[in-house]
């Protein structure tokens, strides 16, 4: 049996409308090509040797036997990069190639490209790397006292506060009003999360393809085509016209591919043998092959009235940026900038610093420092009530921060922020009610493995809610270009580089331009830097307003001159959004009208079951509140709100990157554990409709607060299920047993 | 070596090193990319197959093993034009986001319901266990497969 298609539903959908996604039905076929599907003929396969060391000076590297084995075509090191030899998202402090010290455990030390993927694995194990081992350097707290892994400190010079302290990648500092008041009473506590890995379902991949005339073309799964470009093109001394990235298929990138992986390698192969070569990490390798969620270790006080307003909060945030700076300095300052929560306080001093360690790298992933404060400031916020005996969401519709309001930064907030109706809409949620036994026991904690028949199984409540920012920040140029193109047939192509990573970004381009154009006969062209401008980072929440801004803006642009004439049109426009500028280095606070441009709201409700007989978890259902600004396609920001809330939970309950002395061992989905089929609980998802005037048709980004609020959510129920105060996240059955934190 | 498999039906041939699994073999050798390689220890189901009409993860059966076997692929579900119920289950549901776990999972739904044609949400829930998706929660692929079943997908 097959079926069409309901016809009709495919290639229309106006803004509001539930679109069906223009890339579904290939995905499903399995003929929507990703970045390791790409081929090219004469392809070779290149192989990354890594370092088996946190920490160590490399003494010698010797190729010669894996050169000389059969089949391979390249072996190269550091002395091999013709251009710049370090590169970076924002500081270039890494190395393409290690030059004479590894500072991460599976850091890249060499390249090899064979005809036969085995071929090279088999030549990279013969590459001689003599090391000698250096002590390394993996506690963030002794880090500010040990040697720095750095010669200088590579983010000096870029306005930060100054720091004398070693290996600080960044310290920030927020006062806000007295932060010396004293409240009726006091709660504090300290929190600690682990090491999280977006754990994409698309291991790292792309295939480099020389164009003959000694430039490349770049086919990778990324998040940022264009500043991938301006990262790569130095490394290769190359104009950045000789080289162009293409947008392969990406699958799923939550922050781990902002920064750069295979790129610059498969590059540096297919320049060198003048072949086409392709890179595909496997499992393992992907966990060396990006940057990960900072680990946190924050110490809390907040300070409130006995009718509980809060008055002042006290926060020291600790993040573990590992071995290299990556965007460690934006993530500490938002850790600051949202640790309070979204609430209006009067008072706060709100104090991050990151780090550098020999601990893998960490950077953007989904939530970009606002889910380690978010865990942290809603576990003090369900303590205050308890001590208070006012309830949970009462307390916090009490302390909701509103337009008009300050934010602790001194920014006054303008446009929507519907705090306290996210709240009422999560907290409306009618959760189930709870299951009799007996039980199936895949509706027991422990599920299939059969360990109770429900006797100490505990239910409980939690209620989370969290902001973030949307778009970037403090002062960053961020802008977004679009082209429209429109066809004497009356059909449309729009341009726009902003990187769909499966989150939607290239339908609600599409909604937004067959809106504005009246037309459904519109083609979204394929995403690369070779015919338009940046699109600016698939991150911070920001593709939604960003790319509907820009298409909007040059469909409007492009209609202009059709009704001026021009028979066929071709006009490309950038968006910016309201201009930010940096926090004042010593007080934290703006130096303009803003540093952050909007917020988005998450509010949940969750229920959670506890064995607290042997310390396993159930959680049973999540309802979720989100507010969008106005939906711009329904279908796809519910599917945001779910998947984000699966990714906060997986960190509340079982995700985290185990490290012995900056090894990594557990770099696999046999011993990393995400959420499953059986783990998801039930999800309701109320999206909360507060249009913003300054954003597209009302809309706002959405992809981070579910995942920040979620976290805090989960521990929240398993708090109230297991009466244990569980101060570190992922929960241990340890913890919910009372045997540890 | 060289290995004969049939592959949605059409015999097939590949030189194959005697290390290579069906996935490699089949993504590599056979034309057929669309099952994915997201783990390569059988934790994540991307690359599920059905060997002889029972399900598999492609990356722990060694091509040799599939020597003289029928192998169907999600390329072997549906047609160009028309979709299995359960493919367009998927697209009308919402339940694909990045696409990368999807082959796999269609693929171990559409098993599910020529097995259990009216399967409850626990039986959803543990057929589908096997494998991984980081986008969507799950929850829009629960619906696709009630819509699936509920169209007689596996009648």
């Amino acid at each position: 049996m097959t079926v069409v298609l309901t016809p009709g539903k495919l290639g229309v959908g106006r803004v509001g409308d539930r679109a069906l996604r223009s890339d579904g039905t290939p995905k499903v076929q399995g003929q929507f090509a990703f970045a390791s599907d790409m081929i090219a003929p004469g392809m070779l396969w290149g192989h990354t040797v890594r370092s088996p060391h946190a920490h160590a000076e490399i003494v010698e590297i010797d190729i010669s036997e894996a050169v000389a084995m059969p089949g391979v075509h390249a072996v190269l090191t550091h002395a091999d990069v013709p251009g710049a030899k370090t590169y970076g998202l924002e500081f270039a402090d890494q190395p393409v190639l290690a030059i004479d010290r590894v500072r991460y455990y599976g850091e890249a030390v060499a390249l090899v490209a064979a005809e036969h993927p085995e071929q090279a694995r088999r030549a990279a194990e013969l590459v001689k790397v003599t090391y000698r081992e250096l002590v390394p350097v993996t506690d963030m707290e002794r880090a500010l006292e040990s040697a720095p892994l750095h010669a200088g400190k590579p983010t000096a010079g870029h306005g930060y506060r100054e720091d004398d302290r070693p290996n600080v990648v960044r310290h920030v500092v927020i006062r806000h009003g007295d932060p010396d008041v004293e409240g009726d009473v006091t709660v504090t506590g300290t929190y600690e999360l682990g090491i999280q890995d977006q754990a994409f379902l698309g291991p790292e991949s792309g295939l480099a393809v020389p164009d003959g005339e000694g430039g490349i073309d770049i086919y990778a799964a990324t998040q940022w085509l264009h500043v991938d470009r301006r990262q790569i093109a130095p490394c290769l001394n190359l104009p950045e016209q000789q080289v162009r990235l293409h947008l392969a298929g990406v699958g799923g990138a939550f922050g781990g591919r902002e920064d750069l992986s295979m790129q610059i390698h498969a590059a540096l192969l297919a320049l060198h043998t003048n072949r086409p070569v392709k890179i595909v990490y496997n499992r393992e390798e992907s966990f060396f092959g990006h940057v990960h969620r900072h680990p946190a270790r924050i110490w809390a006080e907040h300070r409130a009235t006995r009718e509980g307003r809060i008055v002042c909060v006290k926060m020291r945030i600790l993040l573990d940026g590992g071995a290299y700076a990556s965007s460690s300095t934006a993530v500490a300052a938002n850790a600051a900038s949202f640790a309070i929560g979204p609430y209006a306080v009067a008072n706060a001093l709100l104090e991050a610093t990151a780090v550098y360690t020999n601990n893998p790298p960490c950077g953007a992933m989904r939530g970009f420092g606002a889910v380690q404060t978010c865990f942290a400031a809603e576990a003090q916020m369900d303590k205050l009530a308890d001590l208070l005996g006012i309830d949970p969401i009462e307390l916090r519709l009490l302390n909701a921060a509103a337009p008009g309001d300050v934010l602790p930064t001194g920014q006054r907030i303008e446009g929507s922020f519907p705090v306290a109706a996210t709240i009422r809409a999560a907290a409306a949620l009618e959760p189930p009610a709870p299951e009799p036994l007996p039980r199936d026991p895949l509706r027991l904690p422990g599920g299939a493995g059969n360990t109770t028949r429900g006797e100490g199984v505990k239910r409980g409540i939690g209620f989370a809610v969290g902001f973030k920012n949307i778009m970037f920040s403090e002062g960053f140029d961020d802008s977004t270009a679009a082209r429209v193109q429109l066809f004497a047939d009356g059909s449309a192509e729009v341009h726009c580089a902003s990187a769909e990573v499966g989150q939607g970004v290239s339908d609600v381009i599409l909604q937004v331009a067959r809106t504005e154009l009246g037309t459904d006969l519109v083609r979204l062209a394929p995403q690369t830097t070779a015919t338009v401008g940046s699109g600016g980072s698939t991150s911070a929440s920001r593709q939604t307003w960003m790319a509907a801004s820009a298409v909007r803006d040059a469909c409007r642009a492009a209609i202009e001159r059709r009704d001026a004439g021009d028979a066929e049109v071709d006009v490309e426009i950038v968006y910016r959004h309201a201009e930010t500028t940096p926090l004042d280095p010593e007080t934290g606070q703006i130096t303009g009208d803003r540093a952050h441009v909007a917020f988005s709201v998450c509010a949940m409700k969750v229920v959670a079951e506890v064995d607290v007989e042997l310390g396993l978890t159930r959680i049973v259902w999540i309802g979720a509140a989100q507010d969008v600004g106005r939906a711009i396609n329904p279908l796809a920001a519910e599917g945001q709100v779910q998947g984000g809330a699966a990714q906060g939970m997986g960190l509340a309950v079982m995700e985290e990157i185990q490290t012995r002395n900056g090894l990594i061992t557990n770099a696999s989905f046999t011993d990393y554990l995400i959420p499953t089929a059986l783990d998801m609980p039930a999800m309701d998802v109320v999206l909360v409709e507060d249009p913003d005037p300054a954003g597209p048709f009302g809309a706002k980004g959405i992809g981070e607060p579910p995942t920040v609020t979620a976290t805090a959510a989960v521990a929240s129920a398993l708090r109230a299920a297991s009466g244990q105060p569980l101060t570190r996240v992922p929960v241990t059955p340890e913890a919910l047993i009372g045997l540890s934190r | 070596m060289r290995i004969n498999v049939r592959v949605n039906g059409v015999p097939s041939e590949a030189d194959c090193w005697e290390g290579e699994s069906l996935l490699f073999a089949l993504r590599e050798k056979l034309g057929f990319p669309g099952s994915k390689n997201a783990c390569e220890q059988g934790e994540c189901g991307s690359c599920s197959v059905l060997l002889d009409g029972v399900l598999v993860c492609a990356c722990l059966v060694l091509a040799a093993q599939a020597d003289g076997h029928d192998v169907t692929t999600i390329e072997g579900l549906g047609t160009e034009e028309e979709l299995h119920p359960v493919q367009a289950a998927f697209v009308e549901t919402g339940a694909v986001q990045c696409g990368f776990c999807t082959p796999g999972l269609v693929v171990a739904a559409a098993d599910l319901l020529e097995r259990v044609s009216d399967p409850s949400d626990d039986e959803i829930r543990e057929a589908l266990s096997g494998n991984l998706c980081r986008c969507t929660g799950y929850v829009k692929i629960f619906e696709a497969v009630r819509l699936a079943a509920s169209r007689g997908a596996g009648a």
